[in-house]
């Protein structure tokens, strides 16, 4: 009989920790002794994708960095929900100035660093997509271009979500916000607008580029300790449903991600100075009908009739995303 | 004066000021649920437990685990009819997994190390009188001897094992696996007293001054179908086929064979017949595959070495060296009607294989026992309606298997040790089922079931060699890794790590986790996340 492999655990390649696995093979998140960067007590709605999010990255980049990590908060949910003042849910040094300028700011507390000769403190910024692909765009293409040390996470919601969901340059074709209400024949934001901020940061040649999900743990913590061992400009681009702006189920936040991934409308894949050099293959491939229809966001695409046209622009979406980033798994692609 | 820097008047504060705890409108809560396996196994097996022990490579753990419920894992990791891997919730996602592979291993392991029962922790002074060495009666005297009783095994036959020695060939069960695994009841100080036939039961009872009796003597009398038949044909029944093999004396069965029935019987005994050496081994049947009782693995296993099957066909005479049947055709009613027409095969004997009654003569007389349709008649206890007189296995009324006879003797084990001290035993309540739909399949690898080693065809048909092989230890742990782990908590971490409030405590190896519910929100994430099931959500009382 052949040899099987024995390491091999129900679940050990996708669940967060393993009972069986050796401490250092788990994930940060497995840990007893995981930092809680953003502790309880915060205000992010049930279910919020973008506090999930945000202790798991940072959580990744403590670990990667010896817990010497200061973080620079752009405005939006993220930096509202964490820190009504007096109180803050952060257990690491983290600053907050304004919402469009957290790479500015964050480009300098780096520039200190390197004054005062502490090579070892890492520095991150974090917003949102409004903060990162609208109000920060200028700063943030200026950290790129000066190549600052400094590692940029957006937590990509789609919308600016803190002031009643408003349309961002990140929120995708058809989807419905406050802003993108249903007018004349169509309903939902516009085909053939807004920005794809990770292709656009690797149009900056910078050393690393990476989007990931809520949905793949050990690919997200994988993702924020390979770019710690970068230094320069640094960019990874992290897909958080909001069951509030989505509106979906606040316990399905980590299936939309998941189905997003799956359905191939967001491409998981890491490049290092300005190649694509990693993918994450489509395990199980869905029509883009799984992701949209539980999302109240989309429901003006599924009323009797549906809206096939649309739908069929937004399955072209995904086939061209996996076709450009070769996200077919090959035996599927064989059958 | 404040000595504070300008505008900052209030000291920062942590947001676990914020309870949070109260938004919330559902709570979660961890729970056990009762996996498939465990509620089709007849033995009353916690399978996905032992499987967990295994998984760690813990295998004595798990054998232990397992033997708390049935002491012959190796006799049943080879003869079972495994429901447990028809119920398994495996089976949707790609395969079921090979529990019974797995079980047969830790028998073997365990026989290997030579790993043996604790001895009974306390003494009873209570004696119980156990009829019948088969698989029913070994269970309740394993359980009894466990529980301090002193046991004592009465059997007609000249060797322990009841149907599993005397029914099931050898090359599906080898007999010195069989033996070391009665050995080791017995090594609990268990008394056996071989070709002891008891023909009286009270009378057994009262001599041997014992204060409970268990009857497990089986169904060994042969059902006998009424087929004309000239003097010089040659008729034997399957029960006496397959005993005679194991008392030596080999059957005389010609070169052409045809069995009678469509039991597992009638395929052990053409099976049986192939191996002595028969061209040509038929069995006749009434109905068509899909009816037949016979389990199809089985069936697979024969008409690979050469079995042949009639089906639709009855026996309506045997002559010398021939039989006429008759073809049949299914009526709307699943009942094979005949149609007339007749055909000749050519045969040298005849093996009825048409089930089997029980012999009840040693009731005789025994105040408040009854019967029904040849079966005794217990309660819910399995005691008979004579107090102090238990039954079970093949005499009762049920599925007749080695696995239902292992689970009547251990249920009727913790009666007749409750009705001892005066006490009535409650089955422990049940958890609720762990369906398919309560699991979340995305976090289980892909990973195709591991296959036994088969014997090939030719030494199959010319030897009594043990026809399926074991997993070696890479394989069986890989199997039991398979285990979806059903309904219970395997400590992936994943309610730890996807809850967004950080309200899951985890609270250590072995020590599964805790909800803060001054935190939890209730957003439900956990429940969806958790593979196997393990969390529920239930509405907040206002």
């Amino acid at each position: 009989m052949s040899e099987q492999p024995v390491r091999f655990y129900q679940t050990g390649t996708f669940t967060v920790g393993n009972r069986l696995l050796p401490e250092d093979e788990r994930s940060v998140q497995a840990n007893m002794r995981r930092t809680n960067s953003l502790n309880s007590g915060h205000r992010a709605c049930q279910g919020c994708g973008e506090a999930l999010g945000a202790r798991y990255a940072i959580d990744a980049a403590m670990e990667a960095t010896n817990r010497q990590l200061i973080a620079v908060n752009a405005t939006g949910c993220l930096e509202v929900f964490s820190t009504p003042y007096p109180e803050s849910s952060w257990q690491i040094p983290w600053i907050h100035s304004l919402f469009g300028n957290a790479a500015a700011v964050a480009t300098g507390v780096a520039a200190a660093m390197r004054v005062k000769g502490r090579s070892d403190v890492r520095v991150v910024a974090q917003g949102g997509d409004g903060g990162t692909t609208d109000i920060g765009f200028g700063c943030l293409s200026g950290m790129f271009e000066r190549n600052d040390d400094v590692l940029y996470i957006c937590y990509d919601n789609e919308a600016y979500m803190n002031t009643g969901v408003q349309r961002s340059s990140a929120t995708p074709p058809a989807a419905r916000t406050a802003t993108t209400m249903p007018l004349g024949g169509s309903a939902g934001n516009r085909f053939g607008q807004g920005k794809n901020m990770p292709v656009l940061a690797m149009a900056h040649d910078i050393p690393y580029v990476a989007t990931a999900t809520v949905a793949d743990l050990h690919d997200l913590e994988a993702k924020v300790k390979r770019a710690m061992e970068f230094r320069g400009a640094r960019y990874i681009h992290i897909l958080v449903p909001c069951p509030l702006g989505w509106g979906h189920g606040s316990a399905e936040t980590v299936r939309m991600a998941r189905l997003a991934k799956e359905t191939g409308l967001f491409p998981v894949f890491e490049a290092e100075h300005g190649v694509v050099t990693r993918v994450s293959k489509i395990r199980r491939k869905l029509p883009v009908e799984e992701y949209l229809k539980p999302q109240q966001r989309f429901a003006h695409l599924f009323h009797d009739p549906p809206r096939r046209d649309v739908l069929d622009l937004l399955q072209q979406m995904a086939d061209r995303n996996i076709l450009r980033y070769g996200l077919a798994d090959e035996t599927e692609a064989a059958a | 004066m404040i000595r504070k820097p300008f505008a900052i008047t209030l000291d920062p504060g942590s947001s676990l000021a914020n309870h949070t705890g109260s938004w919330r409108t559902v709570r979660p809560e961890y729970i056990d649920r009762l996996p498939p396996c465990n509620h089709a196994c007849p033995a009353g097996e916690n399978v996905q437990r032992w499987l967990f022990h295994a998984e760690a490579g813990n295998y004595e753990d798990a054998w232990r685990a397992l033997t708390d419920d049935n002491p012959m894992p190796a006799v049943m990791g080879r003869v079972c009819y495994h429901p447990c891997e028809t119920a398994c919730n495996r089976a949707q996602l790609d395969e079921a997994v090979g529990i019974n592979a797995t079980e047969r291993f830790l028998g073997d392991e365990a026989l290997r190390r030579g790993w043996k029962f604790a001895a009974p922790a306390t003494s009873s002074g209570k004696r119980v009188l156990v009829i019948g060495a088969g698989p029913t009666g070994l269970s309740a005297a394993y359980q009894l001897a466990r529980a301090g009783h002193a046991v004592t095994i009465r059997d007609a036959g000249p060797l322990a094992g009841g149907m599993m020695r005397f029914g099931i060939p050898v090359y599906r069960l080898p007999r010195d696996v069989l033996d070391a695994e009665i050995q080791r009841i017995l090594d609990l100080g268990v008394v056996l007293e071989l070709n002891s036939k008891v023909t009286d039961v009270l009378e057994a009872r009262r001599d041997g001054a014992f204060d409970a009796v268990f009857l497990a003597v089986g169904a060994h009398l042969a059902k006998r179908a009424y087929i004309p038949a000239g003097s010089a044909a040659r008729m034997l029944d399957a029960v006496a086929v397959l005993r005679s093999m194991e008392t030596g004396e080999q059957p005389l069965l010609g070169r052409r064979v045809v069995v009678y029935g469509g039991g597992n019987t009638a395929l052990d005994v053409a099976r049986t017949a192939k191996r002595l050496g028969a061209e040509e081994s038929i069995i006749v049947y009434r109905r068509t595959r899909e009816k037949m009782p016979a389990h199809d693995f089985e069936l697979e296993e024969a008409l690979q070495e050469g079995v042949l099957v009639k089906w639709l066909s009855t026996i309506t005479q045997a002559g010398e060296s021939s039989i006429t049947v008759e073809k049949m055709v299914l009526g709307d009613d699943g009942k094979a009607q005949p149609t007339g027409e007749f055909e000749t095969l050519e045969a040298d004997s005849v093996v009825l294989a048409l089930g089997q009654d029980v012999d009840l003569s040693l009731l005789d007389g025994v105040p408040g026992l009854e019967t029904d349709e040849g079966v005794v008649k217990v309660g819910a206890d399995m005691m008979t309606g004579h107090a102090g007189i238990f039954a079970g296995g093949d005499m009762v009324s049920g599925e007749r298997t080695v696995t239902v006879g292992i689970g009547h003797g251990k249920l009727a084990a913790h009666n007749i040790d409750a009705w001892l001290r005066g006490k009535t035993w409650e089955h422990p309540a049940s958890h609720e089922l762990a369906t398919f739909d309560k699991l979340n399949p995305w976090y289980y690898a892909d990973a195709p079931r591991s296959q036994a080693p088969i014997l090939d065809s030719v030494r199959r048909q010319s030897t009594f060699d043990e026809v399926v092989g074991g997993f070696d230890e890479t394989t069986a742990q890989f199997e039991a890794r398979r285990c979806l782990s059903c309904g219970n908590c395997f400590e992936c971490d994943n309610c730890y790590g996807v809850c967004p409030d950080n309200a899951v405590i985890k609270l250590g190896p072995g020590e599964r986790y805790a909800f803060n519910y001054d935190y939890c929100k209730g957003c439900g994430l956990c429940v969806s996340e958790c593979p196997c099931g393990a969390i529920r959500s239930v509405p907040e009382e206002t």
